[in-house]
């Protein structure tokens, strides 16, 4: 039995670990960055402006607090459980990552520095990168799988758009992971002026930490938002886990509260038994890109390729806090195939005319599957962690449609 | 003594070769080192993910895993060196993941009995010791430590503890394969770091000409050179090693002229 702490809240240790998760394991070029970034960060905590700043921007610039929506359609077609969507793709730039760009970007300028970096995989996180460098007149950098920059033109233009560069990344094979590689390889040599905005909540200590704190913003609001409504805690909260950012930042609020159950989905692409990006279920511990973390390799510690239909869900790895809440029960993880997200996502914009990003669309699939099992005086809160817009071609492709 | 002491004792400075593991011919590849006059060797274990890594070396841990290089292969790559080589001491290079998968104590059992001096692990900073540091130490094995421009000062002591066989200086703050330090940079940091340590300090990354290694070898304990060979395993693949001792012999020709010019 694992001891577990009077709160699950409390974490990372002092050295960035989550249980046996997490930590600094990065080159040493890094490390003294590495350190100096949680330096500042921890006086950016104890810095009431700083927080003033990043409330501001939130509210005025990404257009926050996000709406709390009774999906009361979807709740009647489904018959179980009241459902409720937190409104993450109503945000300016459509997702939940500008929360942590805004953020992150405060800290850069924080530390002086005056060039930033990012990587992507579908180009939400790039897109959202290149707003916020484009609103502090920083110049950009978005390192991006060749692969995924044929298959999200769209992006790639938003981003030269809004000013950034796109490094098309041929190592490896050409995806996320391969970006994640080349931005990293790249801030090693130019460390002395550059802010690495990591996307989600992996990564090197403090990332996993700042990242998730940036995104609680999703699940302090949700809290407020459904006492509201419902004068009441909801009975369980369902989010989509690539990296797990949106996840963590509607979860981690929460986790005190052992009458909440917490589901969060992994893609299970084309089945546990083919091609997926399930990293907890179908991954074991291992260490990459400065964390330990479940990941999806060989016995030799090879990391394998991950596949989902959802760009955004393409990664072989996970937080290393999610590994911490699987291992010690807190959070169940469910595995979504790319055929379940396909149908929710249609459904989801039938009934309540949103359209879902299909990283979304795994969790309103688990809502799907689980409502209908639980009493109509029960709430579930399923985050809605960006729009579909981006995701029309791919689905249109997936249904046989030609644009 | 150990295999490092006798290496890094020799009148003149060391050189330290880098090649990676399962990419040409390896066993060819590694008794040219030998017979060219390499003094320490560098066998880097492939990786799917080589984030310290510049284009050359990325492209050799990729060519090696396309062949089916496992960890058991480079074991027994290492395992039939020592018995060629006695006295030659063999490091292991590569990343966390690779190295713990099976376990530290696995990890560094496999080396000793394999006949491995040390481990280079790029992603296990000191912060992170506990994953590799000890289970290696047990076993009798050195954990070779990198220090780099942007290891200061104060942070230097805790690169040292636990440290091992030499000092690695990554004289630029970047990935392999790219351009060279200036070379007063260099000088400096080597004497920042042999007032810090004991250890042999060794000097690589951007080194790939005799002219280079002559110019780190009137300073430096060792001279490190990585992508240049494994430019050579690139162009001329399972028929490297005569390029590969020709090239060797001309470091260490370049590397013995610059200390007794120093002398
Ligand atoms: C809308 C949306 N949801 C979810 C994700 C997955 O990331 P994370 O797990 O960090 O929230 C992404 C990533 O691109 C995304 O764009």
């Amino acid at each position: 039995m694992t001891d577990l702490p009077n709160s699950l809240r409390t974490g990372p240790d002092e050295r960035g670990h989550f249980g046996q998760f997490g930590g600094r394991y990065v080159a040493e070029t890094l490390m003294p960055l590495i350190l100096d970034l949680e330096r500042h960060y921890r006086a950016a905590q104890a810095d009431p402006a700083f927080k003033a700043e990043f409330d501001y921007l939130l509210k005025h610039y990404v257009g926050r607090p996000s709406p709390l929506w009774f999906a009361e359609r979807l709740t009647e077609h489904l018959g179980g459980a009241k459902i409720y969507l937190k409104r993450e793709d109503l945000n300016h730039t459509g997702a939940h990552k500008i929360n942590n760009c805004i953020g992150q970007i405060l800290l850069a300028k924080r530390m002086g520095k005056t060039k930033i970096i990012a990587e992507t995989g579908a180009g939400q996180h790039g897109v959202a990168t290149a707003t916020v460098a484009a609103l502090f007149g920083l110049p950009c950098t978005i390192f991006m799988g060749a692969v995924d920059v044929a298959r999200q033109q769209p992006n790639v233009f938003r981003m030269k758009l809004l000013g950034a560069e796109v490094v098309a990344v041929e190592s490896g094979a050409k995806t996320l992971k391969d970006a994640m590689n080349e931005a990293l390889r790249h801030w090693v040599a130019n460390v002395h002026d550059t802010f690495y905005i990591i996307g989600t909540v992996a990564g090197p200590h403090p990332y996993p930490e700042l990242v998730r704190d940036f995104q609680s913003v999703i699940g302090d609001e949700a809290r407020e938002q459904i006492l509201e409504a419902e004068g009441r805690l909801p009975d369980m909260l369902i989010a989509p886990v690539g990296g797990g950012s949106n996840a963590i930042g509607l979860f981690h609020p929460f986790l005190d509260d052992a009458d909440v159950e917490i589901v969060g989905v992994e893609a299970a692409g084309e089945g546990l038994d083919g091609k997926h990006a399930a990293s907890l279920a179908g991954g074991r511990p291992g260490i990459l890109h400065g964390n330990k973390t479940y990941l999806l390799q060989d016995e030799d510690g090879q990391i394998t390729e991950a596949h989902s239909i959802s760009a955004g869900l393409d990664y072989p790895g996970i937080g290393p806090e999610h590994s911490w809440l699987h291992e010690i029960g807190r959070v169940r993880y469910e595995p979504v195939t790319d055929a379940e997200a396909l149908a929710s996502f249609q459904k989801l914009t039938k009934l309540e005319g949103i359209i879902p990003a299909l990283e979304s669309a795994h969790a309103i699939a688990a809502a799907e599957r689980i409502a209908p099992t639980l009493g109509p005086d029960k709430i579930i809160i399923v985050n809605c962690s960006g729009r579909g817009d981006k995701d029309i071609f791919t689905v249109a492709d997936a249904l046989g449609v030609e644009l | 003594m150990t295999r490092f002491t006798a290496a890094f004792g020799k009148p003149r400075t060391a050189l330290v070769a880098f090649i990676t593991a399962g990419d040409g011919d390896t066993a060819a590849n590694l008794d040219a080192l030998v017979a060219g006059g390499a003094d320490v060797i560098e066998l880097g274990m492939p990786f799917t993910d080589p984030m310290a890594d510049g284009p050359a070396i990325q492209a050799a841990n990729l060519r090696s895993l396309a062949k089916g290089t496992t960890t058991a292969d480079i074991f027994a790559i290492a395992t039939l060196f020592r018995a060629r080589h006695p006295d030659t001491p063999l490091v292991l290079m590569g990343y966390a993941n690779p190295m713990t998968i099976r376990g530290d104590d696995w990890f560094a059992a496999e080396c000793a009995k394999a006949g491995v001096d040390g481990v280079i692990c790029v992603d296990i900073p000191a912060e992170e010791d506990p994953e590799l540091g000890p289970a290696l130490r047990a076993a009798g094995l050195d954990l070779i430590r990198l220090a780099t421009p942007t290891t200061d000062t104060a942070r230097l002591p805790a690169v040292l503890s636990g440290a091992g066989g030499f000092l690695y200086y990554v004289s630029v703050a970047g990935i392999t394969g790219q351009q060279q330090a200036a070379q007063a940079s260099i000088d400096e940091a080597v004497v920042r770091l042999k007032a810090a340590t004991d250890l042999p300090v060794a000097v690589g990354f951007g080194v790939r000409t005799p002219e280079q290694a002559a110019q780190i070898a009137r300073v430096a304990d060792g001279v490190v050179v990585g992508s240049a060979f494994i430019d050579i395993i690139a162009e001329h693949g399972d028929a490297a090693a005569p390029y590969v001792e020709t090239f060797t012999r001309s470091l260490v020709d370049a590397i013995h002229g610059a200390k007794e010019i120093a002398a």
